[in-house]
């Protein structure tokens, strides 16, 4: 059995204005990928080709070891998917969605869903059309874990959910991942405690993968310096991923946080970026391509 | 066992895990042969990725603190008090060597380091216990 849940090779794709280019990504199984990027990224289109959705112009795509779309519903029996737009059919009662959802899954368990539905404090008999969005997202997550699937894929999960859910959250996935054969992956274009159980990060911008790397080697590689405006040469200038300048001072990230450390001990504050300042950075220093 | 993790501080999650958890062996509250957490439920109880805590028993493992078994878990090591002190010792004087490096770069000459030694330890500093 592979050790990648999904594996992609080359893959491209055009949606209108959007291109996502030659992306090659393995998602290792029994751990947590955290997908980031701005608004645009092509988080989205990842996720469309990884469920088979949409097909890839160019590149192949296999999930759980199985080649997409050819085994399409075999694949698709094995993911659980929370979307930020759950599906669902306004005028039923969760009960009736969930009658509709289950036949599809083999492995469905309705009393796990009905454990789910307590712990989430949702009614079994309520219409669909009256719940928040958040109780529509915790719906998904229910219907996704009743299946007990293989892989689970969560687009933007963190949307309409409150802070106290959200953790709760955290620990649905720690368990989930506990036996050492399930993966998740979720993606994101805000920074959210989310991220605090990511092992992985896969940083898509403007339709490429900039890596994926444990979140660790992320956060020890890159390193925020800040100092006063007169530190700023071209020589300096050229050394950062992206600045932020302002009349009292600059912001900037660095790719080489050794290096960084080198070159400014003493007179910069050299920091650990987070999650946030390394997708801010890197989005802004885009245009600058020094040759 | 107890780990508290700190987001104000610079420290990465991991050393401080490690930090923990080799302080209570070293106190002895953490006795040899006691079985630690699993990867995967301490990562959980602390919400924090599983390839953060693994890298912390790894750096442990690497310290002859802990032993881990495949299947089985990770347990604190038979290390005797002996060898737990030597260690201790061997790490203090790492950390003056660091100083010591430090202070020359600095230009400071032994008396001033041994003053400044002497007013560190008359003040008692210890942050950790």
């Amino acid at each position: 059995m592979s050790e990648q849940a999904i594996e992609l090779r080359q893959v491209s794709k055009r949606q209108g204005a959007f291109r996502m280019e030659d992306v090659t990504l393995d998602i290792r199984k029994g751990y947590i990928t955290g997908l980031i990027g701005p608004n645009g990224a092509g988080k989205s289109t990842l996720i469309r080709q990884i469920l088979g959705m949409s097909l890839p112009d160019a590149g192949t795509v296999r999930v759980l070891g199985m080649p997409m779309p050819e085994r399409e519903d075999e694949i698709r029996r094995r993911i659980g998917f929370v979307a930020d737009e759950s599906p669902f059919y306004e005028h039923l009662s969760i009960r009736g969605m969930a009658r509709i959802v289950a036949p599809f899954y083999a492995d469905w368990d309705e009393r796990v869903f009905r454990t789910y539905l307590d712990r989430f404090e949702l009614t079994a008999g309520a219409k669909i059309r009256s719940l928040s969005k958040g109780m529509r997202m915790k719906l998904s997550i229910a219907i996704a874990f009743s299946h007990q699937p293989d892989l689970l894929i969560m687009d933007e999960p963190t949307a309409g959910l409150d802070p106290v859910f959200r953790r709760e959250l955290l620990d649905l996935l720690a368990d989930y991942v506990q036996d050492e054969r399930r993966t998740v992956v979720f993606s994101t274009h805000i920074t959210t405690d989310l991220e605090r159980i990511a092992d992985y990060i896969a940083f898509l911008h403007r339709g490429r993968l900039q890596f994926c790397e444990p979140k660790d080697d992320v956060l020890d590689r890159y390193a925020l310096v800040k100092a006063g405006p007169d530190l700023l040469d071209r020589e300096v200038r050229r050394s950062f991923v992206g600045i932020r300048e302002t009349a009292v001072g600059f912001e900037a990230l660095s790719a080489d946080r050794e290096a960084a450390v080198r070159l400014f001990a003493g007179y910069a504050s050299v920091e650990r970026p987070t999650l946030e300042d390394i997708m801010y950075f890197t989005a802004k220093g885009e245009p600058s391509v020094h040759a | 066992m107890n780990i508290i993790l700190s987001n104000a501080t610079d420290e990465p999650i991991y050393a401080q895990i490690a930090r923990q958890i080799r302080e209570q062996i070293w106190s002895g509250s953490l006795a040899s042969g006691a079985p630690l957490p699993s990867i995967r439920q301490l990562a959980k109880d602390l919400r924090i990725s599983v390839i953060t805590t693994k890298r912390a028993y790894e750096e442990l493992e690497k310290e002859g603190l802990i032993d881990s078994v495949v299947g089985k878990g990770s347990f604190v090591a038979g290390v005797s008090p002996a060898l737990l002190r030597e260690r201790r010792l061997r790490r203090v004087e790492e950390l003056l060597e660091e100083a010591v490096g430090d202070s020359r770069a600095l230009g400071m000459g032994l008396d001033e380091l041994v003053g400044l030694l002497a007013i560190l330890y008359e003040n008692g500093g210890s942050e950790h216990e």
